[in-house]
């Protein structure tokens, strides 16, 4: 790693020193735009311009249709001291717990077990079966989580088949189980995309370690926390990058199962921004929520990506 | 390391340029074409070949029906004209139709929801046209009695509902009111209920002898506000509720409204509406009435088509009467308004096409689909069972003035906040008086910015 850097700023030395190179690069620079340029004009219009509307936009009260008056930050204000804005953020922050915690423990448990039974006959088949959530359609998962939560649906079911009536609820409509049972169906479509991710990472381990390990005595928790756990840092960084930035803009699931309800205990900000566009007219509101849900997620990110590991650039 | 950073404040200087010229005034001004004001003929023929593009919520059983054959009718009378119809259930039209009415290619006649967050918003912004001058031609104003045609007007400014300018017309009538299963009723040994005291101590006899008194399905949110409306409409009457949602005076938290939400909630907790509603799909609150297994089902006529053939004779249809009216008062008014886009090229064709498929005839045809026309025919009598019941009901309320609106009219926001209040109401999350300052604070702040 250092020989690299070492090399790279020696080339950046002789660049500054001769000026028939600096002319060279900067022909080869422009050269090098107008291959980025199709991707560039491709972002900038679909992906700046209308970012930057959106902030445009949250300065003003719009109904979407007549003119708009300027607002200045109280759609911002509102976010904090508008009850139902302030719960969506909350709500999506126990949907994280969900989406990504919970997921990234239960996978790192099935890995521990996964990763000592290599042998085990028929592996690939559950190591599909686990994955399959990541690749059926979102709207197909809400749908079926529908018909699993509804007041006669599997869950309730299998409840009064062993017993446990008293247990039986109306899942989706009960404003004590809605949000996590929202965020239960997160947990079972994420863990996964976990578990892939961790045991390609534990593949990547050098098998010597834990025979050493082994050979040494080691349990099998040793040996998960010794081993497996710092190894599969990398692995953690991004299955947590991606599971906080999916539950963060969490939509279809909300959408499909409960459009934010019973009430409002189940809106998160991603349905908060679409409803008030699309539905009761407050542009100007929705262009703040996302606005904020936006740099929300960059920051979270930007914070994530601090964990990640330096040397495994 | 340099090079690369100033290159990108470049580009975010560049963007940001691009963005605010963009967007150089606020956002919406200027949109909006111009009304036309030529002259407006009945002349269809003489419009060369024309494609009139249709948005429609016309989904439910029956009304569809009646709609698919009034566009063949209608291309065959008029061979130039091809329909385009694009249809869609009413909370998909509700969220797309925006969208569509203020880009740069319109549909020329679309449904417009009455009320300040739909048409009130639609004539604000100048996306539909004042049909007055169509209304000269075809003359709505003697076929539609006066309480119909009110609620598809509004100011010039779309601020004032029930104004000088009519926007649309509507093809069906609609009362909600009460769905029962006669057979459970004679079981009971009750008479359909015609009063408010009347349903509960008929629904307490259900409850007595097991029977689920009334399902309700509330996961979709909507149906809240027609248990609600009915309620809030047998204790307030139809006075109080029209000055309400028309913001001519009350509040929701005057005495009426907080006995309707005391009343929903009582009922909640005896068990006369499903339990755990909030998870219970609308569709599936139906068809438990319609397989037998409760009493009562509020709803719309709308459904008169669907239950009918799922009930046949056993279903009825009756309203309530508040305690000091002699006719009943509930939610209702017409179907959603017909109205014309500014943005059409050709409004001569869409006023002949939205007389078409509104006129008498056309309202034979809703009644051959087992609909209920916003205008019934003088000399139609209505088949016995369950078309008597909804057509006598509509007759009675619209000719008494027992028609209060739907109360999602109030403010551009009450469609989602009355929604999700009743969904607090009937788990018990909120009190009556909470549920009713819910309601008020929506509609204090929209009276107050008007």
């Amino acid at each position: 790693m250092t020989v690299t850097t070492r090399l790279r700023s020696g080339e950046t030395r002789t660049a500054g020193v001769a000026p028939g190179r600096t002319r060279r690069r900067r022909v080869d620079s422009l050269k090098a735009f107008l291959y980025v340029a199709p991707a560039l004009a491709f972002s900038l219009i679909f992906l700046i311009v209308p970012t930057l509307q959106t902030a445009w936009y949250s300065l003003y009260d719009w109904n979407g249709l007549s003119a708009a008056t300027w607002a200045g930050v109280q759609n911002y204000i509102d976010i904090v001291q508008d009850e139902q804005l302030r719960d969506s953020f909350m709500h999506v922050g126990v949907l994280v717990v969900f989406y990504s915690f919970l997921p990234i423990a239960i996978a790192l448990l099935l890995t521990m077990v996964i990763s000592r039974a290599h042998a085990l006959r028929g592996m690939s088949f559950f190591r599909t079966v686990l994955f399959l959530p990541q690749v059926i359609a979102s709207v197909v998962i809400a749908t079926t989580w529908l018909a699993i939560y509804s007041p006669n649906g599997l869950l309730n079911t299998l409840l009064r088949a062993i017993g446990l009536d008293s247990l039986t609820h109306v899942w989706l409509g009960d404003f004590n189980t809605a949000l996590v049972s929202v965020g239960f169906v997160g947990t079972w479509l994420n863990v996964g995309l976990c578990l892939v991710l961790f045991l390609s990472g534990v593949g990547n381990v050098q098998p010597e370690l834990f025979e050493a390990a082994r050979l040494d005595g080691a349990s099998g928790l040793q040996e998960f926390f010794g081993i497996t756990l710092p190894a599969l840092r990398g692995q953690i960084t991004v299955a947590l990058t991606l599971t906080v930035v999916s539950s963060l803009k969490t939509f279809d699931l909300v959408y499909i199962t409960t459009r934010g309800g019973p009430g409002n205990s189940t809106s998160v900000p991603a349905f908060e921004a679409y409803n008030r566009a699309f539905n009761s007219g407050q542009v100007g509101s929705a262009a703040s929520v996302a606005v904020v849900l936006t740099i929300g997620i960059l920051l979270i990110t930007a914070l994530i990506g601090r964990l990640q590991p330096k040397d495994t650039e | 390391m340099n090079g690369k950073k100033r290159n990108w404040t470049g580009v975010i200087a560049v963007s940001v340029a691009v963005a605010l010229s963009l967007t150089a005034c606020a956002p919406g001004s200027g949109s909006g074409p111009a009304a036309s004001s030529g002259p407006v003929s009945k002349d269809v023929a003489g419009a060369g070949d024309v494609t009139l593009t249709v948005w429609d919520q016309n989904t439910d059983e029956g009304i569809t029906d009646a709609q698919e054959k009034l566009n063949a009718e209608f291309s065959a009378k008029y061979p130039n004209v091809k329909i385009d119809r694009v249809t869609q259930s009413f909370a998909d039209l509700k969220t797309t139709l925006k969208l569509a009415l203020s880009g740069d290619n319109p549909p020329d006649v679309v449904q417009a929801n009455q009320g300040y967050p739909d048409m009130g918003a639609f004539v604000q912004g100048g996306l539909i046209r004042s049909l007055n001058d169509y209304d000269g031609l075809y003359d709505w104003s003697s076929y539609y009695p006066e309480s119909l045609l009110k609620i598809n007007s509004f100011s010039a400014d779309g601020k004032t509902w029930q104004g000088d300018n009519l926007y649309g017309i509507s093809q069906t009538g609609e009362v909600v009111g009460i769905y029962y299963n006669k057979k459970i009723l004679t079981q009971l040994g009750v008479e359909a209920p015609t009063s408010l005291d009347e349903l509960e101590k008929d629904m307490a006899a259900a409850k007595a002898a097991g029977i689920l008194p009334m399902a309700y399905g509330d996961i979709e949110k909507s149906p809240g506000i027609h248990l609600f409306g009915v309620v809030q409409a047998a204790i307030a009457g139809s006075d109080a509720v029209n000055k309400l949602v028309t913001g001519a005076g009350g509040a929701w938290t005057d005495d009426a409204s907080v006995d309707a939400a005391k009343t929903i909630q009582d009922w909640s907790s005896k068990g006369y509406i499903t339990e755990g509603a909030n998870g219970v799909s609308r569709d599936d609150a139906l068809a438990q009435f319609e397989a037998g297994q409760s009493a009562f089902y509020i709803v719309g006529t709308w459904k008169q088509a669907a239950i009918s053939e799922a009930m046949g004779d056993d279903a009825g249809f009756t309203t309530l009467t508040p305690k000091d009216a002699d006719s009943p008062v509930t939610t209702g008014g017409e179907g959603l308004a017909w109205a014309v886009t500014t943005g059409s090229k050709h409004p001569d064709v869409a006023a002949a096409y939205i007389d078409f498929i509104n006129n008498a005839d056309a309202a034979k045809t809703f009644i051959d689909e087992n609909s209920l026309p916003s205008v019934i025919p003088a000399d139609y009598t209505p088949k016995p069972g369950l078309e008597t019941d909804v057509f006598d009901t509509y007759g009675k309320v619209t000719s008494s003035g027992g028609l209060v609106p739907y109360l999602d009219y109030s403010t551009p926001t009450f469609y989602d906040t009355l929604t999700s209040a009743v969904q607090q109401l009937t788990d018990k999350q909120v009190t009556p008086e909470a549920f009713t300052e819910i309601l008020q604070k929506d509609y204090s702040g929209f009276i107050g910015s008007k």
